[in-house]
């Protein structure tokens, strides 16, 4: 089923996190899945450190590639400093969804963390786990996929446990 | 090339992938974002793909590719337009029996840049068509409209995107096959591409004759589209503009013009006269506004506010709403740093503890500017290090001439720097001059590119290497001293002390691999010995 409005993810993190990889996953996901799908991030400096954030929309038809001020159903950060810079991002009644959600214990590879939290994202989206799948292993080199899909199926769960935004 | 029906494609992989099917036989340009994925994006499509030595040399080569009744697209961020203008403004006289798109990419809100000029005075200023693609599936078909135009009309086309357009991806579902492109060859035709006066008076007065013959052809091009909506507001817009309009303001009546010069003014007037109220939105400057105001057609400007940064949906909404009150500043994320370890701290720490005075460049190491070095006293344009340093070293009494200190990047010093070491031989200071070059083998900045430095071409194969310090030698620079200045820092400001008080002209070279770069060098290296292990076994054969 399709939501008839336009569904706004922001990601966040420091370069080097996986932020982009992780958004080029949703929205490949959400391609897969029939939607309309625009994503749209500032990139273009190397260097490591500083803080990045990509914005992924999707829905029926989607305009402008960036998610409006103020507008973000869910907030996606990798890194506890980065959540205050990018709150305003956020709509009221978004969802932020950040590291400790997880038990981080179970996270084998710290790499896999942005997927991680894309297993969490995945439960509140309208988005078919095989697309997920299928986006996961075309994202990411072979020797990386089992420990990604263990990871993105550790951040399904955890959301399994907490109550879920509506 | 077998292509999906359905794609999620950057705007630079939309124009890579248009320039393949149409048979471009060769991508030229000098790396910028947002513009740099375009090129890199041809060559893993199988097309031919070159890093030139900057946006100037781009141009000319692409020229030169086009006059053989060829398909050619040149890339360059929008300052490299200006690099590039000197062949730009001309080869709109001579024109070219080919096609030759030259792709400019804007960068409005500076994600990446040094301003945020907007390019589209150039098509103006310069007498060329102009399009402006809003989304992937449109920088796809405009990359395929502009061959076309440049083809029919024998005119350079400049696409000119947005970082917004450049990278963002967004679905393209409908892949046009163009008409094939021709075998390349060369006619003859002194009067249009021989450019001395008595030819070129008839050839600027034939550029404006194909200018207004590509006018008229523009008024029902189904480049320009009119999405009919509500009467009370009409909204002429192009580019990502567009895109944010169109969410901002849903029930408004649109103009979307697609070609922007020369622009179907007649189209635009039935436009205007259909609605009731008619506002332009645009990124940049009032550019389009002005242009159509200009014409007597009454059309709303966007507030002055507006001319600044980046718009989005809030910010055309505030446009439509006429209010020009700031918004807040977003709180500020992490700045970007040297990456820790990076070979350019060495030399940024000594710069900071010695006083100097930095003529800087642009690059990585334009970030010595921030703490903890703060040690860039000027940056201006690719270059401009080396003539700033020699104009400082002129004005400045003898003292504090010998502060001066001229620091510029491998592949900036390639792209704009060896002018700048001529000038400094033939006008030399009083007190001499230190250049340092600041060599980490790649050009780091927009995503680790090759140039002409590091002896590998665009795929990284070899190639001929530009050696710095023989070029210097030839000038006839007497010190001319190369070290690694992570090994051994305090020989490094040890020499830069010496180097400083000497009087003489001196070139440094820092040279260590970038970080990031090193392990992939390496792996070129090695690749590139095997290949030539490999062609001596065969030359014994
Ligand atoms: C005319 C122009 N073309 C391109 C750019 C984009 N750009 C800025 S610096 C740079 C090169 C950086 O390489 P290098 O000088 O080797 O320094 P590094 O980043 O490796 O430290 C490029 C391509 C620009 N600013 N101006
Ligand atoms: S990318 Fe390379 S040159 Fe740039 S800051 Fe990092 S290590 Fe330094």
């Amino acid at each position: 089923m399709m939501p008839d409005s336009v569904i706004n993810v922001v990601l966040a993190g420091i370069g080097g996190q996986g932020v982009l990889k992780a958004s080029d996953i949703l929205s490949d996901a959400a391609f897969r899945a029939g939607y309309d799908v625009k994503k749209s991030e500032i990139h273009g400096m190397s260097q490591r450190g500083g803080s990045v954030s990509s914005d992924v929309r999707f829905g029926p038809e989607v305009f402008s590639p960036m998610v409006p001020p103020g507008c973000a159903d869910f907030l996606v950060v990798l890194e506890e400093t980065q959540v205050e810079p990018n709150r305003h991002r956020l709509h009221p009644e978004g969802v932020l969804i950040e590291l400790s959600f997880l038990d981080k214990a179970k996270i084998s590879n710290r790499k896999s963390l942005n997927v991680a939290l894309l297993g969490v994202l995945s439960g509140y989206l309208d988005i078919e786990i095989s697309f997920w799948l299928e986006a996961i292993r075309a994202g990411l080199p072979e020797n990386l996929h089992e420990v990604n899909l263990t990871s993105f199926e550790i951040g399904r769960q955890a959301i399994g446990s907490m109550t879920r935004a509506d | 090339m077998i292509v999906p029906d359905r794609l999620l494609l950057s705007g630079n992989e939309a124009v890579a992938l248009a320039a393949r099917k149409a048979g471009v036989i060769l991508g030229t340009g000098y790396p910028g974002t947002p513009s740099t994925e375009i090129l890199e994006e041809f060559h893993r499509l199988g097309g031919r793909s070159q890093w030139a030595p900057n946006e100037k040399v781009a141009l000319e080569v692409g020229l030169g590719a086009s006059l053989a009744h060829s398909r050619v697209i040149v890339t360059m961020k929008h300052v490299g337009v200006n690099v590039a203008a000197d062949p730009l403004f001309t080869a709109a006289y001579t024109g070219t029996p080919g096609a030759l798109v030259v792709i400019s990419a804007d960068d409005p809100g500076m994600a990446s840049s040094q301003n945020e000029q907007d390019n589209r005075h150039f098509a103006v200023a310069a007498g060329l068509p102009m399009l402006e693609p809003s989304s992937s599936q449109e920088a796809f078909d405009f990359t395929l409209a502009a061959i076309e135009i440049s083809e029919r009309w024998h005119l350079p086309v400049l696409l000119r995107m947005t970082t917004r357009v450049c990278h963002s991806k967004t679905i393209v579902h409908s892949l046009r096959t163009p008409h094939p492109a021709s075998h390349p060859f060369f006619e003859e035709d002194i009067p249009s591409l021989v450019m001395i006066p008595a030819y070129a008076r008839p050839a600027h007065r034939k550029l404006r004759a194909r200018l207004a013959d590509i006018a008229g052809w523009n008024e029902t091009s189904p480049l320009n589209q009119i999405i009919e909506g509500d009467s009370g507001l009409g909204i002429i817009t192009s580019g990502i503009s567009y895109q944010h309009a169109r969410e901002a303001a849903p029930g408004a009546s649109f103009l979307k013009l697609g070609m922007t010069c020369p622009l179907p003014f007649d189209k635009i007037k039935t436009f205007v006269e259909s609605v009731e109220r008619c506002l332009v939105i645009e990124e940049g400057d009032p550019w389009l506004a002005d242009a159509i105001r200009a014409e007597g057609i009454p059309v709303e400007r966007k507030l002055h506010e507006f001319r600044f940064g980046e718009l989005d949906v809030e910010r055309v909404r505030r446009i439509i709403e006429g209010d020009a009150t700031p918004a807040p500043p977003p709180p500020g994320g992490r700045p970007p740093q040297l990456c820790t370890g990076c070979p350019h701290r060495s030399v940024f720490e000594i710069l900071r503890d010695l006083h100097c005075i930095v003529a800087g460049d642009i690059g990585c190491y334009t970030l010595g500017v921030l703490p903890p070095f703060q040690a860039m006293d000027t940056c201006v344009c690719m270059g401009a290090s080396i003539g700033v340093g020699l104009g400082l070293r002129h004005a400045l009494p003898p003292e504090e001439a010998r502060r001066v200190v001229s620091v510029i990047g491998d592949s900036t010093f390639v792209h704009s720097g060896l002018t700048g070491l001529v000038e400094m031989v033939y006008n030399r200071p009083e007190t001499g001059h230190v250049v340092i070059i600041l060599d980490n083998g790649t050009t780091a900045m927009t995503g680790l590119q090759e140039h002409p430095g590091t002896g590998r071409t665009l795929e990284h194969s070899p190639t001929g290497k530009v050696n710095f310090e023989e070029f210097a030698r030839s000038l006839g620079i007497g010190r001319v001293q190369t070290m690694d200045p992570t090994r051994d820092p305090a020989s490094f400001e040890k020499a830069l002390v010496e180097n400083l008080q000497s009087d003489d002209l001196v070139l440094m070279i820092a040279r260590k691999p970038c970080l990031l770069a090193a392990s992939k060098i390496r792996e070129y290296e090695r690749a590139a010995q095997e290949l030539m292990a490999c062609d001596c076994a065969h030359g014994e054969n």
